[in-house]
This record gives C-alpha cells, sequence and structure tokens, in this order.
C-alpha cells in the first residue's frame, strides 16, 4: 500500500532572519567605513578601505549575531567567515597571479621570440623587438631541465624503492636526509656546484652544471612524492607475486611499479614544473649568456627564468613586452605541466588491466627467472579495480 | 651524504673569508671586497633575512591554516579536488613570477598602506620612516613572500587536518558543539604537530627565498626596525647580487654567507622533522 | 533563526515521536515512511539485520544525519512535542538534549578523564556549579566512578574499551539530555563491560530515554521496554516491520519475518 513519500529536504541554521543579520552587518559596516574615510578623515587607497570595511564587518556581525542569537553560533559564523575568505584570498591570488600575466604577456608573444636570441640586441633600434627573442632561454631551459630530470628520476625512483620497499637499517637515515635536503634553499645548491665543480676549476659555466644543481632540489620532492605512490600500492598485489615465488626485485618490477605508474608520472612532472621555474642556482651554474648556445657541455647558457630576471632587473623601455611576454612563456609551460601531471596521473583502472596483460604476454618471450603466471597479474588488475577510489 | 659534502665544501671554501674578517663578519654590514679597506659581513642581512620570515610567517600562516580548514572542513565535495589543485599549483608558480606581479601589482597598492601606517601610526617605531620612500621595504618583500609560502604550509596542514579520527569529531558534535568550536577543540590540537612542522618548513623556505627578494628590496645595509621603509638586504639576496664581483675574497665570503644560510635552514628542517614524527598526527604524513 | 531554547534541562526525560521519517543518501532512499513512538522514561530497541537503515534513523533523531554531505529527509521528530526540524531549534541545541554514544568509544584521548566527561559542557557553554559533584555523578551512573577516581587526571585515551565506553556514556550524561541515543554501543566490548553497560541502561532510564539500537537479540530482550524490527528488502528503502512491547515481539509478533528474525533465521 504506497504511501506518499515528504519531499526530501536539508535541514539548514542559516535561515532568512540569519541572512538579514548577514547582509545588515555589511551594510552597515561599510557605510560607516564609508563615513570614516571620506568625511571624516582624508584618508584615502581603495585597498586600505577594503581593508577597513573588512574588519568592521567583522566585529559588526560578531557582535549583532551574539546578541540577538548567541555568542557560540556568533563564533562559528564569523569563523567560518574567515575560512571562506582565506580560501578565497589564495585562489583569488592565484587566478590573478596566472591572469595578469596572461593579460599582460600574451598580446606581445611574436614569432620571433622562439626564434631568436639576445646577441642583437641594442636599445637605441626601433625594430628591435623583430630581432631579439628567448630561444637561447627555451633551448638553454629544455637542456638543463631535461637532464636534470633525466637523472633525477630514476635516483629518485630507486630511492622511493629503498624506502618503501626494502627498507632495513639505512631507512632512517636516508629518510632524514631526504628531508633535511629537501628545505635546502635553491641559491646554496647553485652556490655548491660552483664551489666544487667552477672555483676548483674543473670546470667553466656551463648547462650541465646547472642540471646538476637542479637535480640536488628537486631530488627530495620526487623522491617524497613517489614514496606515497607506492606506499598506495595494495599489500595484497606483493604477497600474491611472491607467494608465487616471483622474487623481490621481480615483485617491484612487475608488479608494483606498474601499478604506481601514473602516481610516478605526476610525481616526475610535478617536480619539471618545479625546476623550470627555479632561477637562483642557475646563478652560479648556468649563468646566463645573451647568445644562443645548445651545448649543455660547455659554455654559459641562458634559461627562461633567468632571463625573465634580467629583464626586471634592468628595466628598458623596449624590453618591458619582451619581458611580459617571456612570463607568459614561462608560465605557459609551468602550467601545461601542471596539468599533464594531473591529467596523466589519474589512475585509469581500465588501463591497467590491459596494461597487465600485455605485460604478462611480453614476458612469456623474454627469459627470466620466473614468469609471472597471467592469474597473478589479472588478481593484480582486478583488486586495483576494487581498490582505486 | 650530500648534505655532509655540501656542508664541508662550503665550510671549506669559505674560510678563507672568515679567516680575513674574523668573527665580525656577523656583527659588520656591508659589502665591499675589492679596495683598500676589506669590509664586508653580513649582519644587516642576516637581520633583514629574519625580518622578512618573520613578516612572511606573520602574514602566511593564518591564511595558509584557514585555507587548509576550508579545505579539510568546509569545502563541498565537488569543488575540493580544484581546490586543491588550485593551492598546489600556487606552489608551483615561479618565484620569478611572483617578483614581477609583486612588483608591478602589489607594490603600488601597498605602499598606500605603508604610507598611511608611516603617517599615522608613527609611535609605534616599527611604522617609523625616516625616508620617504616607503617601496622596496623589507615590509613589501615580506608580504611576497609570504604569499608564497602560503601553498606550503597550507597542503601540509591539509593532510594533517584531514587525519583526524572522525569518531572524534562526531563525539564532539554530538555534545553540541558548534563546527568552530569542534575545529578549535579536536582537529587543531590532533593537527597541532603537523601544523607546527608545515609553518618551519615555510619558515625554512622563506629565510631561502632569493629571486622575490632580489626583485622587491633594494640593497642598503642597516639595521633598523622601520620595515615600512625602503632599503634593506638578506643573506639570499646579498649572494645573489654580488656574485661575480668583489673578487676571489668576495667569493669566499659570499660562501661562507651560504653557508650560514644552509645551516640556518638545515636546523630548522631536522626540528620540523623530528616533531612531526613525535606527534599524533605526525605518522601518516610525509614532509 | 532565533534560538528558541524552550526545552529547559530540569525537565527530565522526555519523549520522542518520529512521524513518517524517510531518509536519502545522495537521491537514493534509505529509510521510507518510519513512524514510531518512544515514550518518556524507556527503553526502545531498535533491531534487525545489518545495513536496513536503524544507525540511519537513530542519527535523524539528534540532527547528526544532516552533517554528512548529500544527504537529505524528510518527516518530523518531535521532542515532548516540539519539532526538532521545524527550524525553531538549532541542531547544536537539540544534540545537547539527545546525547548520543557511538559504537566505536571515542572519548578524547588528549583530555583527562576529568575533563572528558565535562567535554560536553564547554561545548555547549553551560554554567556548571560544582565541577567535581557533577564529574562524581556522571561517572557513577555511567558504572566508572571506582574505577575512575584515582586515575581523574590521566589521559582518556589510557582506558580499556570498555572503559572508554563508560566514560563517553558518563560524557554524554554530564550535559543532561533528556534522551541517549545509542548505536550498538556494545559491539565492540567483552562480555563484562557489556553487563555493566546494560545495568546503566537500567539504572538511567527513568531520568533519561533511551533508544538503542542493537544487533544482539538477547542484549535487546533484556534491557528494552518495546522494540522496533527494521527490515530492507534488496534494492528497497529500511521500514519498520513492526514495533511494540518487547515481550510480545519476542514471543508472539504479528509479521512473519519478524517471527523469522528474532528466531535467528536470518540476519
Amino acid at each position: 500500500m504506497p504511501r506518499r513519500i515528504g519531499t526530501p529536504l536539508r535541514p539548514r541554521d542559516f535561515g532568512l532572519a540569519d541572512v538579514g543579520i548577514l547582509v545588515a552587518s555589511l551594510f552597515s559596516s561599510f557605510l560607516l567605513v564609508w563615513v570614516v574615510f571620506y568625511q571624516l578623515t582624508l584618508l584615502s587607497g581603495g585597498f586600505g578601505f577594503l581593508v577597513c570595511w573588512y574588519g568592521s564587518f567583522l566585529t559588526l556581525y560578531w557582535t549583532v549575531t551574539s546578541q540577538i542569537i548567541d555568542r557560540r553560533v556568533a563564533t562559528d559564523r564569523v569563523f567560518s567567515t574567515l575560512v571562506i575568505t582565506g580560501a578565497s584570498l589564495v585562489v583569488g591570488i592565484v587566478a590573478f597571479i596566472v591572469g595578469w600575466v596572461t593579460w599582460k604577456g600574451a598580446t606581445h608573444v611574436r614569432a620571433n621570440f622562439f626564434t631568436k636570441d639576445m646577441s642583437h640586441f641594442s636599445p637605441a633600434d626601433p625594430h628591435v623587438l623583430n630581432k631579439i627573442g628567448v630561444a637561447h632561454a627555451i633551448v638553454g631551459t629544455v637542456e638543463q631541465v631535461g637532464i636534470a630530470a633525466a637523472i633525477a628520476i630514476p635516483v629518485a625512483v630507486v630511492t622511493a624503492v629503498f624506502l618503501n620497499e626494502v627498507g632495513g637499517r639505512g631507512t632512517r637515515l636516508v629518510r632524514t636526509v631526504v628531508t633535511a635536503m629537501s628545505g635546502l634553499p635553491s641559491i646554496v645548491a647553485g652556490v655548491f656546484i660552483y664551489s666544487i665543480l667552477v672555483e676548483t676549476s674543473l670546470s667553466h659555466y656551463a648547462g650541465f652544471l646547472a642540471s646538476l644543481a637542479l637535480f640536488i632540489l628537486i631530488l627530495p620532492s620526487v623522491t617524497r612524492t613517489t614514496e606515497e605512490v607506492l606506499r598506495i600500492v595494495p599489500g595484497g598485489l606483493r604477497e600474491a607475486s611472491l607467494a608465487l615465488g616471483a622474487s623481490e626485485f621481480r615483485t617491484v618490477w612487475s608488479v608494483v611499479l606498474p601499478t604506481a605508474r601514473s602516481g610516478m608520472i605526476t610525481a616526475s612532472l610535478l617536480g619539471i614544473a618545479i625546476a623550470v621555474g627555479e632561477t637562483a642556482p642557475l646563478f652560479f651554474t648556468a649563468f646566463g649568456n645573451n647568445n644562443m648556445n645548445p651545448n649543455p657541455l660547455h659554455g654559459a647558457q641562458q634559461a627562461l627564468p633567468l632571463v625573465l630576471l634580467d629583464f626586471v632587473r634592468t628595466p628598458q623601455g623596449a624590453l618591458v613586452n619582451l619581458a611580459y611576454a617571456t612570463a607568459f612563456i614561462l608560465l605557459s609551460l609551468v602550467l601545461i605541466l601542471f596539468v599533464l601531471a594531473r591529467v596523466l596521473g589519474r589512475p585509469r583502472t581500465k588501463k591497467a588491466v590491459w596494461r597487465a596483460r600485455l605485460r604478462s604476454l611480453t614476458q612469456r618471450s623474454k627469459t627470466s627467472e620466473i614468469d609471472l603466471p597471467k592469474n597473478v597479474l589479472m588478481m593484480s588488475a582486478t583488486s586495483i579495480q576494487k581498490e582505486s577510489p | 651524504m650530500i648534505l655532509f659534502l655540501i656542508g664541508l665544501f662550503l665550510l671549506i671554501q669559505g674560510f678563507p673569508a672568515f679567516h680575513v674578517a674574523g668573527w665580525s663578519f656577523f656583527t659588520s654590514s656591508g659589502f665591499q671586497t675589492v679596495g683598500k679597506t676589506k669590509h664586508f659581513g653580513v649582519e644587516a642581512s642576516l637581520y633583514g633575512t629574519v625580518v622578512v620570515a618573520v613578516i612572511a610567517l606573520a602574514v602566511g600562516t593564518p591564511v595558509a591554516l584557514l585555507t587548509a580548514l576550508f579545505l579539510s572542513e568546509y569545502a563541498p565535495k565537488g569543488l575540493r579536488p580544484y581546490l586543491i589543485a588550485c593551492v598546489d599549483l600556487a606552489a608551483a608558480i615561479p618565484s620569478v613570477i611572483y617578483g614581477l606581479w609583486a612588483i608591478f601589482e602589489l607594490q603600488p597598492n601597498v605602499v598606500g598602506i605603508s604610507g598611511w601606517l608611516a603617517r599615522h601610526v608613527a609611535w609605534i617605531p616599527i611604522f617609523k620612516v625616516t625616508t620617504p620612500k616607503v617601496n622596496a621595504s623589507l615590509f613589501i618583500a615580506g608580504l611576497v613572500v609570504g604569499i608564497m609560502i602560503v601553498p606550503i604550509v597550507a597542503s601540509i596542514s591539509r593532510e594533517v587536518f584531514s587525519l583526524t579520527p572522525p569518531g572524534e569529531k562526531e563525539g564532539a558534535l554530538a555534545l553540541g558543539a558548534t563546527k568552530a568550536a569542534m575545529i578549535r577543540r579536536v582537529v587543531l590540537p590532533f593537527g597541532r604537530g603537523g601544523m607546527i612542522s608545515a609553518v618551519m618548513l615555510g619558515m625554512g623556505r622563506a629565510l631561502g627565498e632569493t629571486i622575490a627578494v632580489v626583485i622587491i628590496l633594494s640593497e642598503t645595509f642597516q639595521i633598523s626596525p622601520h620595515i615600512l621603509q625602503s632599503g634593506g638586504s638578506t643573506v639570499a639576496q646579498l649572494i645573489a647580487i654580488h656574485f661575480g664581483t668583489g673578487g676571489p675574497l668576495g667569493t669566499h665570503a659570499l660562501l661562507l654567507a651560504g653557508l650560514v644560510l644552509f645551516a640556518v635552514t638545515l636546523a630548522i628542517n631536522l626540528a620540523a622533522s623530528a616533531i612531526v614524527s613525535r606527534s599524533r598526527s605526525g605518522a601518516g604524513v610525509d614532509l | 533563526m532565533t534560538s528558541d531554547d524552550s526545552l529547559s534541562l530540569t525537565r527530565g526525560a522526555a519523549g520522542l515521536v518520529a512521524t513518517d521519517v524517510c531518509a536519502w543518501f545522495g537521491g537514493r532512499l534509505v529509510l521510507e515512511n518510519v513512524s514510531l513512538g518512544m515514550p518518556r522514561s524507556t527503553v526502545t530497541a531498535l533491531i534487525g539485520p545489518s545495513g536496513c537503515g536503524k544507525s540511519t534513523f537513530l542519527r535523524i533523531l539528534n540532527r547528526m544525519h544532516e552533517l554528512v554531505p548529500g544527504a537529505q529527509l524528510a518527516g518530523s521528530v518531535e521532542l515532548d512535542g516540539t519539532d526538532i526540524y521545524a527550524g525553531r531549534l538549532r541542531a547544536t541545541d537539540t544534540r545537547r538534549h539527545i546525547g548520543m554514544v557511538f559504537q566505536k568509544p571515542n572519548p578524547f584521548p588528549a583530555m583527562s578523564i576529568y575533563d572528558n566527561v565535562l567535554a560536553g559542557l564547554k561545548f555547549s557553554r553551560i554554567p556548571v556549579a560544582d565541577r567535581d559533584a557533577l564529574v562524581e555523578m556522571s561517572l557513577s551512573k555511567a558504572g566508572l566512578w571506582n574505577e575512575a577516581k584515582n586515575r581523574l587526571r590521566e589521559l582518556g585515551g589510557a582506558l580499556s574499551g570498555g572503559q572508554q565506553q563508560r566514560l563517553c556514556i558518563a560524557r554524554a550524561l554530564a550535559v543532561g539530555p533528556r534522551v541517549l541515543l545509542m548505536d550498538e554501543p556494545c559491539s565492540a566490548l567483552d562480555p563484562t563491560s557489556t553487563a555493566r553497560i546494560e545495568q546503566t541502561i537500567a539504572e538511567i532510564a527513568d531520568d533519561v530515554t533511551v533508544v538503542i539500537v542493537t544487533h544482539n537479540m538477547q542484549q535487546a530482550q533484556r534491557v528494552s521496554d518495546t522494540c522496533a524490527f527494521f527490515l530492507a528488502a534488496e534494492n528497497e528503502p529500511g521500514r519498520i516491520i513492526e514495533a511494540g512491547p518487547t515481550d510480545v515481539i519476542f514471543s508472539n509478533p504479528n509479521d512473519a519475518r519478524t517471527m523469522d528474525y528474532v528466531h535467528g533465521r536470518f540476519g
């Protein structure tokens, strides 16, 4: 006997009267500050006005709410407001910066920025913007970061595997070292590379040195993130594989690492994104150059953040637009890497199943101690499916 | 291993400078290493570094903690991953770009506030200015660095807050607590260790921040409490600006400065790591 | 909405009446038209197999259900005639009058036993004339006073499971609720603690109406005056099949499904 079901609702403690209090507080504090600002004193500045308005609004809101309703509720409301403000500030600033750089820089990008370098720069030349560019910086960044990543990622993976899978005596020491390394000021890394390699005349400025400095800087964070990702791999997988007689190495290589693959990609890309933006370590290593130097092993090189810093610090009328454009190029690069990291990092279960199956097939053709039978990987694949959120 | 090497090398390289300057390295300021009177020291720079870091922490920590609380306690389920990504993005934005933005957008706006404070609240010593310029000040540099450390502090804090046992949170709410009260008495005490370590990491970053300071701060070597006025110096900035000039002795001096900076940040990081592993919230969080 | 908390704390046990309560989780109906009367100073047991909405219903009784994102509800719950969902009573005040003890004991581990008991009062900002007396009274009612009286400053997390749960009961009682909801409070405990808690329920029933969810049918028979049998068929929302005096439900129920359940034939 079907009876009528009531309409679903979510009870809220924030009724019409509460909205009224909120709006009234906003409005009255606005008026109050406006009067104080413009009529009574000669304060000025939109920014200051906002700050004062916000402060008086919070005070007023709390007082009114605690009178009409309850002190606890007043504190709760004000706290919620503060929390929301904090988060909005952060998001707002990020959006502002990205938007601002894009707005200022995107319109000034020219094709020759990607192909020319700064060797033909002369401030008096009216057509100078056609003759210069940041190609040398782009090449420099790509090479320096590329080499750094090529060294750092394998080392990070090995370290993460050591910390997570092998463990043992060295774990605490290694972990402490990694943690301590993660706080290294970027400039000190550059100074360090400089002092051991350049000062001692083992080498001159070169892009390669920058890669070493960058490697020091991103190793800890990639290691940390990779370790987290490895930790998430369910223990049952390892057990299943070991129970079938596979060695520990084989387990890690064929089961754990592929499962963690997407997370590791994220970790690596994030590390690369950070490396791209690092400036300070490049001072004493790559040093900077107005000319194109595609050889990372010899001779000073330029890099995007470095050249941007130059532009900012030595403002020349003609260069302003180039500076904004360069900033835009740099930011876009970081953004692309960042988005890629997040997109590629999403665990895709179906693909994991297919990859696992493919792997089991290809293993048959390799000569190895143990062929992990298909059903282990099938088992691992289905448990990935169950366990992924 | 590498760390010890780093320390060792810097020590070796820095020693000649130390030898010349003696302990006054730490007590004098300025940087002239070529010429008749060899005179250099990091005193003013150390002071500036600390001031910038303090301002950065004062500004950045509350915002970061509020943001972390929002993300873990208040954010709507669907919006949360995007907001978390946003905060992570903020951590990835290169410091040059923060500096660029700051000098063109932030500074003009803040100068108004600085000026107002200087004019009207001058009886508090830190707000007084003796020069008419209030841009390129330690205050503004501190603000920018503060903005830059928010993502770091926020994301660690958020992880910690989300580890709070839900049973305890429910228990508090079932007793009639408001959300704010529950946060204050359950989430925050639980997350205390994680918060402290997050702040210390932020501090380490603030001490070592180079580029933003180079862009904003105009270099002067003086120790004064007048943070609103133009001028100041931090150790990282010192190294960055004067590198390559100053001859071999200068280089040694800078290396020594680098050693000092490194030692301080290392100490802070190790302390942070120790605190977090000892606290309730630390067990699951990886620094 | 202004706070109209006219239910003062000094009036003792109150009756709850739920009428046509429905519950949704993210659009999925999990409880359908549940109506139940829980008279004052009685003990009502909610029984039934897992997953048929007993805990959800319990949480609707003290406005904890709405804390889950995506949760919705309909119907009314009246505490001595006042609908707690009508909008005049804030959720936080409701929870002061209707307390809850959870399945997994959750004392605040960083607070001492003493502070744990008083925690609810701090949240609700209820002024207390004599704290020590209140702590003693609450712990005595919960059956923990003798074991704890010399350890009041020790941390709440240092107690055994059974002791922790009794601490939670003491904490809930200290606020002076008119109804106490208990969500399978003994399921994680040993038999001795279970027996002690059942004794507590019997002792407090005069001052506090008790509603208890339990899987243990013998427990339901021992402690409750009234029973409500919940059931959810496959892909169906939970409903009350039958409710009535305990001895009737267990010896001579109207519905065949009730008979099957209480005789252990399923669930």
